[in-house]
């Protein structure tokens, strides 16, 4: 450009360096997040065709058809439907996205709730018990609510236990709601024990097989079709719901207060103990419902597998979508997707489950890195022009 | 006096984001002579500097180092180059003593009576006091500079970058300081001051260069130089350096203060016995060395933090209602008790306010509570924000951006904004100007001085003197949580207040003139008991 371009090259200069950048542009950050994840399809790409000799777009196809079916709607009884594979890819997405919705509070209040999963362990526990002792005695729309009622609870007090010692003497979150969950955990091996059905198995088997009392009823018809429509109504309604109020209600606002700093927080006049009671009240609740849909909406009996990790995979989608509720659907999504792709590549060719999980780890690994990017800009230093790589 | 450059900077040119910190700046220090590099806050003064530290990289231009051409990655290069940079934030090790930190890091066989006649000779040769098996943990923060001074000397630096060096001294410090880097002038060091307090920039420097937003504005030699010529360079337009001390008749007492005491994490005694009071019309300026309970005076008449027992602290609404006491009154209860007082602390993005919300979304940090019971309102703040928004001048992209990305001058604004907002009977502001370019800091001073027109008791912590002596009507200064005394602004001087801040001690003997090593001895000892 000018004359001090002629400088020759300080052949010590460093190799690169980082800057940190200024809000970027909505449409740039995208470009940058598909950008990632072409890169990583690509690399995945690479890897399956390198390891199995296959055409990996085939393998993408399957993933597709693993999580969405062949074709997303069929013809039923002269009604348009959503296929049965799809309906499941939707439950599951359902049931992460509860749990992520329950993380929002906390999280956003920067108190790292680790306890999803005990948490969705105990609301299911709840729902499971009331489903065993009150299932032919109570009318349904009741037993809906003492299920839901039960499972709130039950949450809620998992949750409170670790904001009450927080609170009182300052304890590590992070470790204590972890350790709750091996609490949850062996409570509910407990409970499978006394509930077991048949006896001997070692599991309590599919409750109310025969009465489907207690089941989440089908929206559309009674037929052998399940959907599950009630687990999206209830799961959308709590996403906006949680939306609103962390934006709008004060609560919200006391919440991200805390949040930003505690400090701040007494300047205002906030009681920072009663919001972190009060917010993990809500937090356990929340994710105490997700118990409640696992049970109840999808699997209709209780296992410690009944979170099946989901609530640590509920961590993933709520960093990913920076807390923010409707963020988390698309986020759940995507997971959910990985997962279920992964299985069903696994199932087709008879990859090990491992070789998909690597595909799996590959584009989380730069959905998440690539926020790096978007964070810091990177100057190579080549030869003499400073090259600005976006990327 | 030969002079002899030693570093020559060539275009350099840094940017960070979207800020360019120095654009194509040209300088050159010479030995055997004091720079100060002078600019406002932000204007690149200490980014440049850094560069030849070694601890940023230029992203265009040049360094020559004794006519050399020069590539600093590191600090270490740096130090091999012979320069050596004192950091605002002293980089020691507090449970090592002078002289560990003195070799710590240096890989030389040298046996423990080498290395203390080594520091000992550096002392003698400069003027440096220091006690060299002395612990960190127990030195006074002017001691800890004396440390990072031999430090670099040691290491056989000879040009010497000295960032902000007195913002943490008292007067009689920074004149001792100040030999001693005349003393380094002498021995044919280049020294470099970076500051942005033109008194000290007239009184040590030989040469200023002056930077303003990133870009090299000139240098004078000093003896052509006054405050508002460089005023004029540093700012780029003529700025009235007048701060207005408006007289106030009508006084009342506003806030009386008996006896307080309060502790800081650690259990010991932050204040001691703490007696005063603040009347309405009359800025009560807070002087003290920094830490010496200033900021827990404010926090406990804020209601943030517990007094120890046997304080009292009384309010005294206007026109003449019952006094009543702030004693355990949470900052929500003297609200509700209908009492408006209002407080700019010191850590305005970690206390003040909100650093993630807007300027909409701090103005109801406040007063969310009100209005309906469950949702907040935005229409009433978001109106407080574009007012204080056109009033203030804030320069911020969104009533939405978060306030943690305004420059601090504008971040200083959005909380005095706020605070003068809630119209309060006492305002209490600590640190109000740190940080601030000097457009601001008199904006600043306009509004508080138009504060105590309306009547309102204000307390102002500050650290120049001069803004202290020229702003305030009474000037209390604190030393280590203790009164040591209250004066008439008008009739005092920066020197008695310098004494005071030292010490009640030192002040008894002002009289006498004798200020001998015993006593200043005596006085650290008084600091270690409370330890």
């Amino acid at each position: 450009m000018k004359k001090n371009n002629q400088k020759t090259a300080a052949a010590k200069e460093p190799l690169f360096r980082l800057s940190r950048r200024a809000q970027m542009v909505w449409y740039k950050a995208w470009l940058i997040r598909a950008a990632a994840l072409l890169i990583a399809l690509v690399l995945s790409a690479l890897l399956i065709y390198a390891i199995t000799k296959m055409n990996p777009f085939k393998v993408y196809g399957t993933m597709l058809k693993g999580t969405f079916g062949d074709s997303l709607f069929v013809k039923k009884a002269g009604r348009l439907s959503l296929n049965r594979t799809a309906w499941t890819t939707l439950r599951d997405v359902m049931t992460l996205l509860c749990i992520s919705v329950g993380l929002a509070p906390a999280f956003k209040m920067r108190f790292w709730n680790c306890g999803a999963e005990g948490q969705v362990l105990v609301g299911g526990i709840a729902t499971a018990g009331i489903m065993i002792y009150f299932g032919g005695s109570l009318p349904t729309p009741l037993l809906f609510a003492c299920m839901a009622g039960a499972s709130l609870l039950a949450g809620a007090v998992w949750g409170l236990i670790p904001a009450l010692f927080k609170a009182k003497w300052n304890t590590n979150e992070t470790l204590f709601t972890l350790m709750m969950n091996y609490i949850a955990i062996q409570l509910t091996s407990y409970f499978v024990a006394m509930w077991e059905n048949p006896y001997g198995s070692n599991t309590v088997g599919v409750i109310n097989r025969d009465t489907k009392i207690g089941w989440l009823p089908n929206f559309f018809s009674a037929g052998a079709n399940n959907d599950f429509m009630w687990n999206i109504i209830i799961v959308s309604a709590l996403t906006i719901a949680m939306f609103v109020y962390l934006k709008k209600s004060k609560q919200g606002y006391e919440i991200a207060v805390v949040g930003e700093s505690e400090n701040t927080a007494k300047y205002a006049g906030i009681n920072v103990k009663k919001v972190i009671v009060r917010t993990m009240i809500l937090s356990g609740a929340v994710c105490g419902l997700a118990g409640f849909i696992a049970v109840s909406g999808s699997s209709h009996t209780i296992s410690t597998a009944t979170a099946g990790g989901r609530g640590f995979t509920a961590i993933i989608v709520a960093w990913l979508s920076k807390f923010n509720t409707f963020v988390m659907a698309f986020a759940s999504l995507l997971i959910v997707f990985l997962e279920t792709g992964a299985n069903e590549i696994a199932s087709q060719y008879h990859f090990n489950t491992y070789a998909s999980k690597m595909v799996e780890g590959i584009i989380l690994f730069f959905i998440i890195g690539c926020e790096f990017f978007i964070q810091y800009k990177v100057h190579l230093h080549i030869k003499r022009s400073t090259k600005e790589v976006a990327d | 006096m030969e002079q002899t450059v030693a570093v020559q900077m060539q275009k350099i040119s840094k940017r960070f984001g979207a800020v360019q910190a120095n654009h194509e700046v040209t300088l050159a220090i010479k030995r055997g002579e004091i720079l100060s590099l002078l600019g406002e806050n932000g204007s690149g003064k200490t980014t440049l500097m850094n560069m030849l530290a070694g601890i940023y990289y230029p992203d265009s231009g040049e360094i020559y180092v004794n006519g050399q051409k020069a590539s600093i990655r590191s600090p270490k290069d740096a130090l091999a180059l012979g320069i050596g940079m004192i950091h605002q934030h002293y980089k020691l090790v507090d449970v090592f003593t002078a002289a560990e930190n003195i070799v710590l890091g240096l890989n030389e066989s040298q046996s423990k009576r080498q290395v203390m006649e080594k520091i000992q000779a550096i002392c003698e040769k400069y003027g440096f006091q220091i006690d060299p098996n002395q612990k960190v943990y127990n030195m006074s923060v002017s001691e800890k500079q004396t440390l990072e001074i031999i430090k670099v000397l040691y290491r056989g630096a000879d040009i010497l970058i000295l960032d902000e060096p007195t913002a943490v001294l008292t007067p009689q410090e920074s004149e001792r300081l100040f030999q001693v880097i005349r003393n380094m002038r002498d021995d044919q060091k280049a020294v470099v001051i970076i500051t942005h307090k033109l008194h000290e920039v007239l009184s040590v420097s030989d040469r200023v260069a002056i930077l303003r937003k990133g870009e090299y504005v000139g240098a004078v030699p000093t003896e052509k130089a006054t405050e508002l010529s460089l005023t004029e360079m540093m700012v780029g337009k003529k700025v009235a350096l007048d701060i207005t001390r408006s007289q106030v008749e009508k006084k009342e007492i506003r806030l009386q203060v008996e006896n307080l005491s309060c502790y800081n994490q650690e259990g010991g005694k932050a204040l001691d016995k703490v007696s005063f009071s603040a009347y309405s019309g009359e800025i009560l300026g807070i002087a003290g060395i920094s830490g010496c309970g200033q900021k827990e005076l404010l926090e406990v008449i804020a209601g943030l933090a517990p007094a120890a027992e046997g304080s009292s602290l009384t309010y005294f609404p206007p026109e003449e209602q019952q006094p009543k006491s702030l004693l355990g009154l949470s900052p929500k209860k003297i609200r509700q008790n209908g009492i408006a007082l209002s407080f700019v602390p010191e850590d305005r993005l970690g206390m003040g306010l909100v650093g993630g919300m807007g300027m909409t979304g701090n103005m109801m940090l406040k007063n969310y509570g009100q209005g309906q019971p469950f949702f907040t309102s935005s229409k009433a703040p978001r109106t407080l924000a574009e007012k204080i928004r056109s009033e203030l001048e804030v320069v911020t992209p969104g009533l939405n951006t978060p306030v943690r990305r305004l420059s601090g001058g504008n971040v200083q604004k959005v909380l005095v904004g706020r605070e003068i907002a809630a119209e309060p009977t006492v305002l209490m502001t600590a640190y109000a100007v740190r940080g601030l370019d000097i457009h601001t800091s008199y904006t600043i001073y306009h509004l508080l001085d138009e504060q105590k027109r309306k009547g309102v008791a204000v307390l102002y912590v500050g650290e120049d003197l001069d803004v202290l002596l020229a702003l305030c009507d009474r000037i209390m200064v604190l030393c280590a949580g203790r009164m040591t005394g209250i004066v008439d602004a008008k009739s005092t001087t920066k020197e008695e207040l310098g004494l005071l801040m030292t010490g009640p001690m030192k002040a008894a003997y002002k009289e006498t003139g004798l200020l001998s090593q015993e006593q200043e001895n005596a006085q650290k000892g008084e600091g270690h008991e409370k330890e």
